[in-house]
């Protein structure tokens, strides 16, 4: 499976939402769209991984650049995972303390208007 | 790992190319081996992983498409994945352990993932062979 990217603003807040497969391969392109909403002037944005089937160490690390990226801002990014798969990819890493984890759309982007 | 038996894959190192490697190791492990899910998703993982790094390597050696071997032996409750490159080598021994995971200074680390999340999924081994990596991920 491909990667999609879709951008969608809620309240505000760009909301990224990532389907299919995040790998070595596709991981460029995610950190593109990350780095060119923060340059749209978005310093708080929400990353959408519920329909993510596989996300690598890569893509990961997308992630974590993107963070400090927004946080270096002034902002955040804030992450939406609902699946067990892609929650111990963070859990391994010892990711999951990095960054703000919500199990909605809703509770992300609310957390980031606040 | 007894080569007989083992399914061997030679694949161009090109990104594109890892979806398809993910794909013929998990059918492999789920047809054979019958893993359960979460250890199917341990290896596609580590194996992503592992062939990710040696496409890296080629990369790096100005040597893109140049090819990735996967070796495949799955057995019931148990598969074990060799993945060679020629492409130099490394010492995974010489990378520096991440700082603790509250630590602040953790999101400096944005690379180097791959080598720790190899080792939480599967018993990994590191080894230079030929002219380059063998990585070993044995999954049960």
């Amino acid at each position: 499976m491909d990667l999609g990217l879709d951008v969608n603003v809620t309240d505000g807040i760009p909301v990224v939402a990532v389907r299919g497969e995040v790998d070595f391969g596709s991981a460029p392109r995610l950190r593109e769209l990350l780095v060119s909403t923060a340059m749209d002037g978005n310093h708080r944005v929400v990353v959408d991984l519920r329909a993510v089937e596989f996300l690598d160490s890569t893509g990961l690390g997308v992630l974590v650049g993107a963070l400090k990226r927004y946080r270096t801002l002034g902002g955040d990014l804030l992450l939406v995972i609902s699946t067990s798969r892609i929650q111990s990819v963070f859990e391994l890493t010892g990711l999951t303390s990095a960054f703000a984890i919500h199990d909605t759309v809703g509770a992300a982007v609310e957390a980031a208007g606040t | 790992m007894t080569t007989d038996e083992a399914v061997v894959l030679r694949v161009p190192a090109r990104a594109e190319n890892l979806a398809l490697i993910r794909l013929v190791v998990t059918s492999l492990a789920e047809g054979l081996a019958e893993l359960a899910g979460n250890r199917l998703d341990d290896l596609r993982l580590a194996v992503s992983e592992a062939c990710a790094n040696a496409m890296e390597a080629y990369s790096r050696a100005g040597r893109s498409g140049a090819e990735v071997v996967v070796r495949c032996l799955a057995v019931p409750g148990r598969v074990e994945v060799e993945v060679h490159d020629e492409a130099g080598g490394f010492d995974p021994g010489r990378l520096e352990p991440h700082p603790p995971v509250e630590a602040p200074e953790r999101l400096h680390h944005e690379r180097g993932l791959g080598v720790p999340l190899m080792r939480e999924l599967a018993e990994a081994e590191f080894r230079a062979e030929g002219g380059g990596t063998t990585v070993r991920l044995v999954v049960a």
